[in-house]
């Protein structure tokens, strides 16, 4: 804490409702010059909500107050936010891969001599801060010939450039190497000294133990609270994190001890030769089984191996016993097995086409007559059905499903696959972008699936969901199982537990709690 | 509140109900899309020259029509999947050069029409394989097959034009069937034939997916392959016939001009009809439509006397203005 020095940034009672969800509610963040400020908080929890305020993508509802500098300001646009000194370094880096580092140093600030643009007043002038920064490459250079870290570095180095002074960074070394990750480190320490605020999002505890000097933690939208470097401990943390209990909100009817049940699907050793590492687990019959991680440690990677949706480098699959080789999607759909993709609009549904031909979408193959024609009958009472006990909210099945709302949209998408008739169902982030409601029946429906014999894989970055619906829960990180908590393997499936091997803090498979 | 809403429940019934009726509307709007465009043109056109509406004038209409309906009956489906083919008007003079080369073979000269429907295939296979399983751009591949297809063409005759003044299958240019000429019955079977396929069939629903969201389609089991070799297989069939149509109106073929730009007019007729350039959404009888209005603008300049200069001008304006217009009704959903 810097506390002979007056704050650089304060921002108070930030709130942001979006049309039917509150993202914040009253936050506060108080950051001081040469200071690393840890902001943590589950996915969802309104840290990069409160972040796009600061950098003006999104405008706060009216109440709060944002001071830079002891001044109150207004922040309504990106351009006002950089004029403050607020620079983002955002996770997809934001630079324009065809153009040279100097060019994109520039961007939208180019300089200029006589109506043209002046390449070389461009080079000359961010040499000097390639140099502070330690750059390993010139102002000429493409970006597209850089690797991750540095194309990282040319954007820190357009951030100075432009006399940044709060730096926000959103995960930043979820792409690099461990060398990488020290060098960037040095250079956020380096960048402290010289005076700048650093507001540093992870969710890596030993990141934010080895460079923060203060840590807030947000939860629901909420401020929970902020440590100072002496208080900092995994315990706190998580503890702060986590919050309040949801267990009632989860529906476990089903076979609990289903684990016991017979295997309806065997992992074994599979993995794509790169990013996921060979990988083996059992599933059983009625079971519903966790898959928890952080966003990137593999576990959609892993499902979509596992469904035939990206090319497998080694491992085999067993589904009841026999053998699947699934190399598409299709294989593994006739197999038994089907996959609810995370990104329902972009992968999953047709957003153009109706409610119907959604739902119908898996099965009109196996339904039609000679020669492919539909059976439109059959067709329409399929929808009917699935409208019906999935309770969709729809005016009828001809609606185009692009109109309706994500809690719809999810069950039309959960219905196309339930009409295959699947035996092991794997369900990415079943309930992103689903409204309270909508959810609880999205349970409802894991719950009944699992108590009629089917195995349920529930992919999910929400712990207390994994916690609430899983009967045994696989943690992966950095493409790895890391551990199992839950049924059988003696660790209870509690959300610190999952912290804890989701980030690293326990590493050994029956490692302690934190 | 109608009785269709027997889902919808509770305060959000009206709503509901607001958005379906508004869903029709849209519905209906798209459907009609372009006919009172078409109409319009030929009131106008009938106001100007007092004989564009005669018996006779109409079916020629229909005659110049017939050949670019087939054409973009294939490209339809094509544009449906979100691609594109350009080499339509080069398959048609090749198949068009295979039909009259066929009907010179003694005793067998009906053999012309399925040498040029198996030459059509057979290319629009091709480019099918390349954007299939190479996975090369559509726009790529059937750009390259315009230059070399047309190429083949002229192959085909030595750079020559062929005749056959004793072409067996002459009926088909020339002949009516009931009253109707033998283009025209060709052609509406073609859009019978497309329509069934796209509506009827799981293809058809298929080639929708396909076009509105190519990822989903193969997470959820499409064989995406499949639908692509389909498509520009059809695309070439139907310009194989296109060549058959044509050889049987002219008793000749040349590789060189035969078929020149169709291409361009069968996109420009997909397009008017209301398809969506990037996939998923359009009808063929929309495609129809969009057909009808190119030959009717181009019937109707010609009656007008209008020069052959400002035709062009004239056409490229009303494609333009027409596609615009459609785009400011059906705001919000169109995306052509």
């Amino acid at each position: 804490m810097q506390p002979n020095k007056a704050p650089i940034l304060e921002m108070r009672g930030i709130s942001k409702t979006f049309p039917g969800v509150r993202a914040l509610a009253g936050v506060d963040l108080t950051v001081y010059p040469g200071e690393v400020h840890a902001l943590m908080g589950e996915n969802g929890a309104g840290k990069s909500t409160l972040m796009k305020i600061l950098s003006g993508a999104y405008t706060a509802d009216p109440g709060g107050e944002i001071r830079v500098e002891g001044r109150p300001v207004t922040i309504d646009g990106p351009l006002s936010a950089k004029q403050l000194g607020v620079a983002v370094i955002y996770q997809e880096l934001a630079l324009a891969p065809n153009l040279s580092v100097a060019e994109n140093i520039y961007l939208g600030r180019e300089a200029k001599a006589g109506g043209q643009v002046d390449r070389k007043a461009m080079k000359e002038g961010c040499r000097s801060v390639l140099d502070r920064l330690g750059a390993g490459f010139g102002p000429s250079t493409l970006v597209q010939d850089l690797s991750i870290a540095e194309r990282q570095l040319v954007e820190i180095a357009r951030a100075i450039h432009a006399n940044a002074r709060i730096l926000v960074m959103d995960e930043p070394t979820t792409a690099l190497s461990s060398r990488e990750t020290d060098r960037l480190f040095d250079l956020i320490r380096q960048l402290r000294r010289e005076g700048l605020a650093i507001i540093y999002i992870s969710h890596r505890m030993a990141e934010v133990y080895e460079l923060s000097d203060r840590c807030s933690v947000l939860r629901d939208g909420s401020y929970v609270g902020t440590l100072a470097r002496s208080d900092l401990s995994a315990e706190a943390l998580v503890k702060m994190m986590v919050g309040r209990d949801l267990s009632k909100f989860y529906k476990k009817d089903h076979d609990a001890h289903g684990s016991r049940g017979p295997v309806i699907l065997k992992v074994d050793g599979v993995g794509d030769g790169g990013r996921v590492k060979p990988c083996s687990f059992e599933l059983h019959q009625g079971e519903v089984l966790g898959i928890a991680g952080l966003v990137g440690s593999g576990r959609t990677e892993l499902a979509r191996l596992i469904y035939g949706a990206e090319v497998r480098a080694s491992g085999t699959i067993t589904l009841m016993g026999k053998p699947i080789d699934p190399r598409t999607p299709q294989d593994a759909i006739n197999a038994g097995l089907v996959y609810l993709t995370e990104d329902r609009k972009g992968q999953g549904l047709f957003l153009d086409m109706s409610v119907a031909d959604n739902i119908n979408l898996g099965v009109i193959g196996r339904d039609a007559r000679l020669f492919g024609i539909l059976d439109r009958g059959k067709a329409r009472e399929r929808a009917a059905e699935g409208i019906r006990s999935l309770s969709i909210r729809v005016a009828g099945p001809q609606v185009e499903v692009g109109s309706l709302s994500g809690g719809n949209q999810q069950k039309v998408l959960l219905s196309r696959l339930l009409e295959t008739r699947p035996k092991v169902l794997i369900l990415d982030e079943p309930t992103r972008g689903v409204d309270i409601g909508a959810k609880s029946e999205i349970y409802r429906i894991i719950d009944d699936l699992a108590k009629s014999g089917v195995g349920v894989i529930v992919i999910s970055s929400e712990l207390p969901e994994v916690v609430g619906i899983a009967d045994r829960v696989l943690v992966m990180r950095e493409g790895h199982i890391a551990g199992e908590v839950g049924g059988a393997s003696g660790t209870p499936a509690t959300q610190e537990t999952i912290i804890a091997y989701a980030t690293g803090a326990a590493t050994a498979p029956r490692a302690a709690h934190p | 509140m109608a009785d269709q809403t027997t889902t919808a429940t509770g305060t959000g019934g009206a709503d509901r109900a607001a958005a379906a009726r508004k869903m029709r509307i849209q519905t209906i709007i798209r459907t009609v899309g372009m006919l009172p465009v078409l109409i319009i043109l030929a009131i106008a056109f009938e106001a100007m020259t007092g004989r564009f509406m005669s018996g006779q004038n109409l079916s020629i209409v229909a005659q110049q029509a017939a050949i670019n309906i087939v054409l973009a009956a294939g490209m339809t489906m094509v544009i449906l999947t979100g691609g594109i083919d350009l080499s339509v008007g080069s398959i048609l003079a090749a198949a068009a050069m295979g039909a009259v080369i066929g009907s010179l073979i003694p005793e067998a000269g009906m053999l012309g029409i399925p040498f040029a429907l198996a030459i059509g295939l057979l290319f629009g296979l091709v480019n099918g394989a390349l954007i299939a399983f190479v996975k090369l751009p559509p726009f790529i591949v059937t750009l390259g097959a315009l230059t070399a297809v047309r190429g083949v063409a002229r192959l085909l005759g030595n750079d020559t034009t062929v005749f056959n003044s004793n072409l067996p299958f002459a009926f088909i240019g020339n002949g009516t069937l009931f009253g109707v000429p033998w283009l025209v019955v060709i052609a509406f079977a073609t859009i019978l034939v497309s329509w069934f396929i796209l509506r009827r069939t799981v293809l058809g629903v298929h080639i929708y997916a396909v076009g509105g969201n190519p990822d989903a389609a193969r997470l959820s089991g499409i064989k995406v392959w499949a639908v692509l070799l389909f498509v520009y297989g059809f695309s070439g069939l139907m310009a194989g016939l296109g060549g058959v149509m044509s050889a049987a109106r002219l008793y000749a073929a040349n590789g060189l001009q035969l078929g020149q730009s169709y291409e361009l007019d069968a996109i420009a007729a997909v397009i008017l009809g209301g398809t969506s350039f990037v996939g998923g959404i359009g009808s063929i009888w929309g495609t129809l439509i969009g057909a009808l209005i190119i030959a009717v603008l181009t019937n109707g300049l010609i009656l007008t006397g209008v020069s052959d200069i400002w035709q062009y001008i004239i056409k490229g304006l009303v494609i333009i203005g027409a596609v615009a217009l459609d785009r400011y009704r059906t705001k919000g959903s169109a995306r052509t």
